[in-house]
């Protein structure tokens, strides 16, 4: 088990370096190679606003755009482990540890604004996590037992519907049916630190927790009723039951538990996605998270900002990795094994 | 009143293609301390009975009908709850195959203590200590180390050896083992019968062996019933049935049983043809399209259904031909034949 736990942390850490260089050069090597000079990227770097070609030229120098790419990388992740400094030529801005860039257009490092919009988008996934996890397995659980009831039918059909609606759609609809017409729920743009007042906190979070809930509910649903099936079959379940177990224990410990494997995997790569921001969520809603942030940048084409989002989240999606291959240790002792 | 009597046991199935038979019209008595042997090939309804004897076709689709009665208790009309509650206690059941009988996530001894607490109002450390117990009465190594592992870590036979401990483990009165050595290697196999059979003494309860391999009831079973198409067609004591079998299809089971002398393939009378379809079933008697000697009672093999008849002293037979002429082809033809090879 130990081991297990070693080896798990060791390859997330690799897998992190990789995830790194290959982020570096999906920014970096990629357009060189396809013919972008050291000066179109001092030329972005800044935002070209009336700079004259020879401070350009000079800037590129002055920001290592000429150095050969290894050095590049290695002066970035130094940049990520101790800071680093960008030195202008008109100033010398500071960007302190960890440095995931440093924005010329906004002049700001990339990383204090990625903390300021993480709550928000941590708050949405988590609360849309909840819902989805219950609402989601309950159904499947639910529809498997009364395999071609009514109600399997009807909950399939919404499943069915929330897999296959955008969220941009359903998103507006609800806001415009609840936010708008009934006045119930809060109708986005805003969002109240948890810290500050929670239950704002939740009113202003609850229909975008859903309508994000709903999309996953309906996949987790649909996985869940399979998987039950599959385990209900079971040998060890008519074991269970000549026990003398009653149903609901044989149901959730023997049944559930057996079918809970795949849902565990998905559900972690889900959130761990989701942490790095809820791209389509966020902007319906308009809440300022890690999602709005990347849209913003991207239109924006600040290259330091797209860069830290995307390092942001490739670190999350490894971390749910690695929570997922133990949480498979915790769940499935076959696993141990290897 | 018998420890465990069925009578008349229908257990159907209705289905898109029709109803499946499983068991038909199945009546037995059984006593503590006494064994049962079930012997029939597969799809006679050997494992139907045995989960409806537990009850576990309560809530299902399945149709039951007939009477159950367990130490002066009716169970087939009886409350899912109470039958419930007399399960894995006053009765429990071993299965085939302990891969996937147990669960693989839990520990072997969990799923004990899960067992023992259900019926037992106790502390989980004192239910550890029971299990241990157990794993040791069943000849299980190390038992306070090995009540940790998960099933998968045993070997197939400890696997099994497990089971019967969980089995076991609240004393049941009745205890059916469903093709317990039918998934395990040969020698194993003969270590887990002579557990249960050591087993049975001290705990005294009432065994159900099922199979469909005669040689695994013959030293075990005080009484051998024969399964056919979801019915009995012959039933008696041990002695009957390997000494004066009356049934063409029991002729057939003896002659096809695999022997230790024997390579396990050469079999020697293997029954011709394939197990009847139990939801048309044939007409007349059920096994006459496989049956050498149906053309002996002139047509009625063919039209009626023969009556399960006693022959003398407890030993019933299902067959048209007139009992001194079945003797006369088991002296005859086929014991001759049997020890000739
Ligand atoms: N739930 C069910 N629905 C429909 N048919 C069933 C059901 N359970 C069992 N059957 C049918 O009943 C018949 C008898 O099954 P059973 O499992 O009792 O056979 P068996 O004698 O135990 O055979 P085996 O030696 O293969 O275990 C089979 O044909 C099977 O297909
Ligand atoms: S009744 Fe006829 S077909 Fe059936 S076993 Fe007897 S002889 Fe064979
Ligand atoms: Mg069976």
């Amino acid at each position: 088990m130990v081991t297990y736990i070693i080896r798990r942390l060791i390859a997330a850490v690799l897998m992190l370096v990789v995830v790194s260089i290959v982020t570096f050069s999906i920014f970096f090597v990629v357009p060189r190679l396809a013919g972008v000079t050291a000066t179109d990227f001092a030329n972005r770097y800044v935002g070209s606003k009336g700079a004259t070609a020879e401070t350009v030229v000079a800037l590129a120098d002055k920001l290592g755009f000429n150095d050969p790419l290894t050095v590049q990388y290695g002066r970035w992740v130094k940049g990520i482990v101790a800071g680093s400094d960008f030195d202008t030529g008109a100033s010398i801005e500071h960007c302190p540890a960890p440095c995931f860039g440093y924005s010329f257009i906004t002049k700001t490092p990339v990383w204090p604004e990625l903390l300021d919009r993480l709550p928000v988008t941590v708050s949405l996934a988590i609360g849309a996590s909840v819902i989805w996890l219950v609402a989601g397995v309950s159904t499947g659980v639910l529809s498997a037992l009364r395999r071609g009831s009514f109600f399997d039918r009807a909950a399939m059909g919404v499943a069915l519907a929330g897999v296959s609606l955008p969220i941009f759609f359903t998103g507006m609809m609800s806001l415009v049916f609840f936010s708008y017409k009934l006045g119930i729920t809060a109708p986005g743009r805003s969002y109240t630190s948890f810290v500050d007042d929670p239950v704002r906190w939740a009113y202003n979070l609850i229909l975008p927790w859903i309508t994000l809930a709903f999309l996953y509910a309906a996949v987790y649903a649909r996985l869940t009723r399979a998987g039950m099936l599959e385990t209900m079959g079971e040998d060890y379940i008519r074991t269970a039951r000549a026990k003398g177990l009653r149903e609901p224990t044989v149901i959730v410990k023997h049944g559930l538990r057996g079918a809970l494997t795949p849902i565990i995997t998905i559900f972690g790569m889900d959130v761990g996605l989701l942490l790095g921001g809820a791209i389509l969520t966020e902007t319906t809603f308009s809440l300022p998270g890690l999602g709005k942030y990347a849209v913003q940048a991207i239109s924006a084409n600040d290259l330091p900002k797209i860069m830290g989002v995307t390092m942001l989240v490739a670190f999350f999606v490894v971390m749910a990795n690695l929570l997922v291959d133990l949480l498979y240790a915790v769940v499935d002792p076959r696993v141990r094994l290897r | 009143m018998s420890f465990l009597e069925l009578k008349d046991l229908r257990i159907h199935f209705p289905t898109d293609d029709g109803l499946v038979k499983s068991v038909d019209g199945l009546s037995f008595t059984l006593e503590r301390g006494k064994t049962l042997g079930i012997v029939g090939e597969s799809g006679s309804g050997k494992s139907v009975t045995s989960l409806g004897i537990l009850g576990l076709h309560k809530g299902t689709r399945a149709r039951i009908s007939g009477e159950i009665w367990l130490d002066g208790e009716e169970l087939v009309g009886a409350g899912v709850e109470h039958v419930r509650k007399l399960r894995g206690k006053k009765m429990a059941m071993i299965f085939q195959d302990p891969l996937s009988a147990m669960h693989p996530y839990y520990t072997v001894g969990n799923q004990i203590i899960e067992a023992y607490r259900i019926h037992h109002d106790v502390s989980k450390k004192v239910a550890r200590k029971h299990a241990i117990d157990m794993l040791a009465r069943v000849g299980i190594p190390q038992p306070d180390r090995r009540v940790d592992s998960y099933p998968h870590e045993f070997s197939g036979g400890m696997r099994q050896r497990a089971m019967i401990a969980m089995a076991l483990c609240c004393d049941p009165e009745l205890l059916i083992a469903d093709e317990p050595t039918t998934a395990l290697d040969v020698t194993v196999q003969a270590q887990i019968l002579d557990l249960m059979r050591d087993l049975q003494r001290d705990f005294n309860a009432a065994l159900i062996i099922i199979t469909h391999d005669l040689g695994v009831v013959a030293e075990l079973s005080d009484d051998i019933l024969v399964m056919y198409g979801g019915k009995c067609i012959e039933y008696g004591s041990a002695e009957d049935i390997f000494e004066r079998p009356e049934h063409p299809y029991s002729w057939g089971l003896l002659g096809s049983m695999p022997r230790l002398d024997r390579e396990p393939t050469e079999r020697l009378l293997p029954i011709q043809g394939s197990p009847p379809s139990l939801i048309n079933v044939p007409p007349g008697c059920a096994f006459h399209p496989r049956c050498p000697y149906a053309d002996r009672t002139a047509g009625r093999s063919q039209t009626e259904v023969p009556e399960l008849l006693e022959t003398h002293g407890g030993h019933r037979v299902r067959c048209h031909l007139p009992s001194d002429q079945r003797r006369g082809i088991w002296e005859n033809e086929i014991k001759p034949n049997l020890e000739a090879s």
